[in-house]
């Protein structure tokens, strides 16, 4: 009862700084509404659609070459690259208070697995490494992050009450204990990521899914595309089934055995590529003296800067905040559909089965159909985003929803929704929310086909162009801008959160 | 422990195998379905031609296969005009060789919705002035270069000054679903792409049309790496060549699809060149 009574009025004032927090973001994406470019251009789609309709229940299985090979492909190099990202993860997590290593993480998870790709991709050639370590990599960042946040939140009070704190074993006993359930159920889902990463990159050239579903829609050959993303939802819907930690090691075996090993690694390339193509291009030239060189560098970066940086960065924060708030809402309409205190089992599974469909579907095809619909602008960018990450969000607090038990009387329905159950699950959702802005803000790279003129257009471009010194450039700012996003959301969780893990004591 | 295991037989795996047969690969622009199937035809030819192990590799993206080409992952690779003369600026000694017969003459075909009420003229119409448009592919010569060289000749402004919205599509066939749904106004597309959909019944004339055409140009051709010589022996070069006009199999050359291929040399590109250097693709 003390404790109780100890604890209320903190609650109290977080409660508030929730409600604040919220209403802050809600001003700050209205403003940013102000800014963004909304247009609705009257179109006519109805003739692509139908075909798009007509290919998803006709599907057909057998028109894609060599389709097990590419489903095959596409679990092996997620299991691998989640594998490695995981162990590498998991010792970045014990080092996170080190200084540098937060920076560290937070810089090599802010670059898409795509530029990653293509950043290997000069070094490595279109190979089995190349695709690994675009996953492996970013990945890493990804689980130190989240691993680091999971012991912090986790009680403290068994290792507290050990006489020798510092041992492996009082590690192992007191902490890992403790924290290993949610170490496995976050490396699951990181686990379906990792599967949808690795189809993704299939749209630069590894042999994955994403090659031939990437062509299927390209082309309109929706009858394919239909079967490969049925294939893709049902991988993914399997995942819990199939996915046994004893089987692991089989499944690694399985997936080094089958993917292609024709690696091409050529410390003449690696030297190549340090040492020119990611030079900035005025101190290539040779000739010229010392100063001209560097009056032609600084030109270089203030024109990088000034014609694209700027510009990119401003879209980027001004997307990226409208989705996050059209994510949360998109989350809070859609967890009741997963949860057991709204239905029952059989309509769970059809809850369950739509946020797959929406998780699932990579964010470039959903935005060609949005784009169909509404025109060029950022509205279709914002509601392909929304829908995605707003789908993946209501999933996580469906199920930590599952895991709250309420009393006998409870209410029902929209009264259970509003005063019982948002209330308790409003501080998950807000970290969530509030990590899930660095993946929106990555994910808006790839949505150049709208014209939207994000770090990541410029990005991909440079790539095109073949300027990797550009591309080089442009990430690092894509870094810097995702350490600010990591300090504000870790700052804004700070004030909510401390007394979120008070709450759980109490209970 | 584990991840650094991990690593070590990611390495173990991926050791340098330096391919002893010859390896091509084709940029997927017009037609990407099956690309294995109708590829690994080319190379089952070329290798009874040549007598060496021919193998094709598919690639996604233009940028991709003049890496690959760059890396000597590749040596022999069909390119687009643009991506052709990227790739035999960062490979010194590498030559085109063939072309098809129609990329003598490549074009490149505007495309407006009805809504505009654009119609076809010989001139590049004012009207396009305000519109939205999309071009391909960014690393594409119909779908990018060439566009963007005609619409900054013409109106003497870069795209994004022109027009009200300026988009990359990223593919030829979507640039057409998306300018006759009406998302965009106008859009720029690779001609052979336009005739394929056109007779294949995806295009409906009421919605969509071919509103100007520019002059034509040289496109796709056949690039090799000067120092296959050196490998498969003097003259090598030349036999490839000859393995590639002479290809007269309907079905082969469907593939590209092409009616026949004739010679070409890197002279016959300068103008890609130069045109990409004047809007600054090229440093």
């Amino acid at each position: 009862m003390a404790v109780h009574n100890a604890v209320k009025p903190q609650s109290y004032s977080t409660a508030a700084g929730m409600k604040r927090t919220s209403l802050w973001f809600l001003l700050i994406a209205a403003l940013c509404l102000l800014l963004a470019d909304l247009e609705v251009i009257r179109a006519d789609p109805w003739m692509e659609l139908g075909r798009i309709g007509l290919g998803l229940i006709t599907p057909n299985f057998f028109a894609t070459e060599a389709l097990l090979d590419a489903l095959l492909n596409t679990l092996a190099f997620a299991l691998i690259g989640v594998t490695i990202a995981n162990c590498v993860g998991f010792l970045l997590a014990l080092l996170f208070n080190k200084p540098g290593v937060r920076q560290f993480c937070a810089s090599i998870r802010a670059v898409h697995e795509l530029f990653w790709a293509l950043l290997f991709l000069q070094i490595f050639g279109l190979s089995t490494l190349t695709g690994i370590l675009a996953i492996a990599i970013p990945y890493s960042g990804i689980f130190a992050k989240v691993y680091a946040e999971i012991l912090e939140e986790s009680d403290h009070r068994p290792i507290n009450s050990l006489p020798k704190q510092q041992s492996l074993s009082a590690f192992f006993y007191a902490r890992f204990a403790i924290a290993y359930p949610h170490f496995r159920s976050y490396c699951l889902y990181r686990l379906e990521c990792g599967i949808r990463s690795s189809a993704i990159l299939g749209f630069i050239g590894l042999p994955t899914l994403g090659f031939h579903l990437d062509t299927a829609f390209k082309q309109g050959n929706y009858s394919e595309a239909a079967a490969l993303l049925y294939l893709f939802f049902i991988v993914i819907a399997t995942l819990r089934q199939w996915m046994r930690l004893k089987l692991l090691p089989v499944y690694l075996a399985a997936g080094f055995y089958i993917l292609p090993q024709s690696t091409l690694i050529s410390l003449e390339h690696l030297k190549r590529f340090l040492g020119e193509d990611i030079i900035p291009s005025p101190l290539r030239q040779s000739g010229g003296d010392f100063t001209e060189q560097i009056l032609a560098l600084m030109d270089w970066c203030w024109q990088l800067l000034y014609l694209q940086a700027f510009e990119g960065v401003f879209n980027t924060i001004v997307l990226s905040i409208i989705a996050l708030v059209g994510s949360g809402m998109v989350a809070l309409l859609l967890f009741p559909l997963v949860s057991r205190h709204f239905f029952s089992r059989p309509g769970r599974g059809l809850g369950h089965a739509l946020l797959v469909v929406f998780r699932s579907i990579p964010e470039l095809i959903l935005t060609f159909i949005t784009t169909l619909i509404l025109g060029p602008s950022m509205l279709p960018a914002i509601l392909a985003l929304s829908l995605h990450n707003g789908a993946i969000i209501g999933y996580l607090i469906g199920q930590h929803s599952n895991g709250l038990q309420l009393r006998a009387d409870s209410s029902r329905g929209l009264n259970l929704y509003s005063y019982e159950l948002l209330p308790r699950i409003y501080p998950q959702f807000l970290a969530f929310l509030l990590y899930r802005w660095e993946v929106i803000v990555r994910e808006t790279a790839i949505l150049g086909v709208l014209g939207i003129h994000t770090l990541g257009f410029y990005i991909d471009s440079a790539f095109e162009d073949l300027r990797f010194d550009r591309a080089l450039f442009l990430i690092l700012i894509t870094a810097a801008l995702n350490l600010s996003i990591d300090s504000l959301s870790r700052w804004l969780r700070s004030r909510i959160h401390r007394v979120n893990f008070e709450r759980v004591n109490s209970c | 422990m584990k991840s650094i295991t991990f690593a070590l037989v990611a390495l173990l795996f991926s050791v340098n195998i330096q391919a002893q047969s010859l390896t091509f690969t084709a940029i997927p622009d017009q037609d990407e379905t099956l690309l294995k199937t109708r590829f690994n035809k080319i190379a089952t030819y070329l290798s009874e031609r040549l007598d060496i192990e021919v193998k094709y590799v598919p690639v996604k993206s233009y940028a991709a296969a003049v890496t690959a080409f760059r890396n000597n992952q590749v040596q022999l690779a069909w390119f687009g005009g643009l991506s052709g003369v990227r790739a035999r600026l960062l490979v010194p000694g590498s030559m085109a060789i063939a072309q098809g017969y129609e990329d003598q003459f490549f074009q490149t075909y505007f495309i407006a919705h009805s809504s505009t009420g654009l119609e076809s003229t010989d001139q590049f119409s004012d009207n396009i002035k305000q519109r939205t448009f999309t071009f391909g592919s960014k690393g594409s010569t119909s779908g990018r270069l060439m566009p963007e060289f005609h619409i900054r000749k013409q109106f003497n402004k870069a795209p994004d000054q022109l027009f009200r919205r300026v988009g990359f599509s990223g593919d030829h066939s979507r640039t057409i679903a998306l300018v006759q749904s009406g998302a965009y106004d106008v859009g720029a597309v690779n001609f052979k792409v336009w005739e394929r959909e056109l007779a294949a019944g995806k295009i409906d004339n009421s919605k969509v049309k071919v509103i100007w055409k520019t002059p034509t140009y040289p496109d796709y051709q056949w690039s090799i790496r000067g120092d296959v010589e050196q490998h498969w022996g003097e003259g090598f070069v030349a036999k490839v060549q000859k393995a590639l006009l002479e290809m007269s199999d309907p079905d082969l050359l469907a593939s590209f699809p092409r009616q026949s291929f004739i010679k070409a040399s890197n002279d016959d590109f300068q103008p890609v060149e130069d045109v990409a250097r004047s809007i600054g693709l090229i440093d």
